[in-house]
């Protein structure tokens, strides 16, 4: 029998010994995590359920992020307690300046291998399907449930397979390829659905790029966004696991349940327009909407390779005066890393503020929330109204160059405009 | 397995398609643990009005892929806390319709009810018949797996888990 890639990973996960879309079944977890937000809720219902440890502690991880470092007395509880339980139940905690953006800590730090099943109180945790896994967003009484019992429940998800042929052009990310999934598929169209991104084009991209992709799942509505583990995941797992794995794809013949071609020779930048994910438009068609902000970080586009996109933008340059910049690598290895290369030089000089890594401004919680009137141009994943603030703010997401390009000329710019206007 | 029972209540309506969970709760109020609390901030960034229609049994309707977005689970625990018994719409989100599930607030799939409804209007939503009454018009509600409903009328996931603890 034919069978997914997502069907393989649970059928390996559950006591069932055949499963079809739609089955409701109980699936083991390799890796639970939550942070500062969803982990209170959880050790509470958890307490709740009558269990007092949790299932496993070495497949247990909490990340302090989200109100970090804490804004006010609360958020500074809510993390004083993710600390305490953590210590208490002998689990793996990531406190302030230790880790970073609990989906980037957990893909730097080896957490996650191809195959898993990765619970996660967040619902960005679709980023771990980068490397080949099935990591699913939960709410905080299922984390409990995982916490406890080390299984959650699961509808069996259909499979859409999405194949990027061709090569990218100048100036286009992995942003710019899941954004045109979304504007194919809409913010409802993946729902009860997995995505696998497959093809020529998938292939070619780096893990950096493919943690974008996969990050953005979530905002066509999908249970998670799975790359096939291949020779790029290798080499890029090598020395951060000693965990063996194998890779897995899609049988020959396995049942889709739609398929999605993207042909990156004809994909150019693009831009989600406010307020929503899917209101997806051409760079093109964004061109001179003016900039009070822009955001360069989070856990879809902190990595190395987006600061050094928005390092080429701001070396020699200046933010204009119209805009601020903040800058928010995702993990604090990242941080040290684009400090030695002197990429965080190039953005103090230029004007820019560096954060420390944190959820910060992308869900509105600090460091940089925006006024009533105002517009920014983000690199996150969620434009929604109020997102990063006022509800009366707008929000565009782009790619790391489009927004670093935006910041210099204080508003949306092609980025080889920037490059030749003022030689650096 | 509790009894079943029809659910009934007046009807609060959002007529919009792909509302989000920053929206129904921003995110800047995550950090309050106490549902009573959570529930002030309700709505905050799409109507807060719509809480002033917070009145007795409530039965909030709702459009297409309702709850699109965050985990955050503050969103359903403050529509409990505000004495919503049922949320009907068009369709869900998966994160937001498995929060309703697991906390046991029904959640039901029914687009020709949810487009009848107008705002105030009487809901009777009987999830064992798979049927929902808009002011005594019954409409067919798309059948919830029995897995789900078990789980609803048990209580949500935590008395479920319970049960599973006691069973050993
Ligand atoms: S960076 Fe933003 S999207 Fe990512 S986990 Fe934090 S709040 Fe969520």
């Amino acid at each position: 029998m034919s069978r997914t890639l997502a069907e393989k990973i649970l059928l390996a996960h559950t006591e069932a010994e055949e499963i079809q879309p739609g089955d409701i079944v109980m699936i083991r977890c390799d890796l639970v995590m939550a942070n500062d937000i969803s982990g209170s809720v959880a050790f509470r219902e958890m307490e709740r359920m009558g269990v007092p440890r949790v299932f496993d502690p070495s497949k247990v991880l909490m990340v302090a992020d989200h109100f970090m470092p804490a804004k006010d007395a609360k958020s500074a509880e809510l993390q004083r307690i993710l600390k305490t339980w953590s210590k208490d139940q002998g689990v793996a905690f990531y406190d302030q300046g230790r880790g970073g953006i609990e989906h980037a800590v957990m893909v730097e730090d080896g957490w996650v291998v191809p195959g898993d099943v990765v619970a996660g109180g967040d619902s960005h945790t679709c980023t771990h399907g980068a490397l080949g896994a099935f990591a699913t967003g939960l709410g905080s009484t299922d984390v409990a449930a995982c916490l406890a019992f080390g299984e959650f429940w699961q509808s069996v998800p259909a499979t859409i397979r999405v194949e990027f042929t061709g090569s990218k052009q100048p100036f286009v990310s992995g942003k710019d390829l899941i954004l045109a999934v979304i504007a194919e598929l809409g913010v409802g169209g993946g729902t009860n659905h997995v995505l696998e991104f497959v093809g020529d084009g998938a292939e070619a991209l780096t893990i950096d790029e493919r943690l974008a992709v996969s990050n953005l799942a979530v905002e066509a509505g999908s249970e998670t966004g799975i790359f096939p583990a291949d020779e790029v995941t290798r080499e890029y797992l090598e020395g951060r696991t000693d965990r063996t794995w194998t890779p897995e794809r899609s049988d020959p013949g396995a049942p889709f349940a739609r398929e999605v071609r993207i042909d990156l020779d004809a994909l150019g930048p693009l831009i989600a327009m406010p307020h929503s994910p899917g209101n997806v438009a051409s760079l093109d068609d964004a061109i001179g909407i003016p900039i009070d902000q822009a955001y360069i970080g989070n856990c879809s586009n902190g990595t190395m390779t987006d600061l050094r996109q928005a390092a080429q933008l701001f070396e020699g340059r200046t933010v204009h005066e119209r805009c601020r910049a903040i800058i928010v690598p995702a993990t604090a290895k990242i941080y040290r890393e684009a400090l030695a290369e002197g990429l965080i030089d190039t953005f103090v000089e230029a004007g820019a503020v560096v954060s420390t890594p944190t959820c910060g401004a992308c869900f509105g919680g600090g460091m940089g929330v925006l006024a009533a009137g105002e517009k920014a141009i983000a690199t996150t994943n969620r434009n929604f109204k109020g997102r990063m603030g006022s509800p009366e703010a707008e929000v565009h997401l782009a790619n790391s160059w489009v927004a670093a390009a935006a910041a210099v000329a204080g508003e949306i710019v092609d980025p080889q405009d920037v490059l030749d206007a003022v030689p650096a | 397995m509790t009894a079943a029972r029809a659910i009934e209540g007046s009807a609060i309506v959002i007529d919009q398609d792909d509302v989000d969970t920053d929206v129904l709760y921003p995110g800047s109020f995550l950090n309050i643990p106490d549902p009573d609390q959570k529930k002030n901030h309700l709505f905050e960034g799409l109507d807060p009005s719509l809480r002033d229609q917070l009145v007795g049994d409530t039965v909030l309707v709702v459009g297409e892929n309702f709850g699109m977005g965050s985990s955050r689970e503050h969103v359903p625990q403050a529509m409990k806390a505000a004495g919503i018994q049922c949320v009907l719409g068009k369709s869900f989100a998966r994160i937001f319709e498995r929060n309703c599930v697991n906390l046991g607030l029904m959640i039901i799939t029914a687009p020709e009810a949810a487009k009848a409804a107008r705002p105030g209007a009487q809901i009777r939503v009987d999830a064992h018949a798979g049927t929902v009454d808009v002011d005594g018009v019954s409409f067919e509600a798309r059948p919830l797996p029995p897995f789900m409903l078990d789980m609803i009328e048990a209580g949500g996931l935590v008395p479920w888990a319970q049960r599973r603890v006691a069973a050993g």
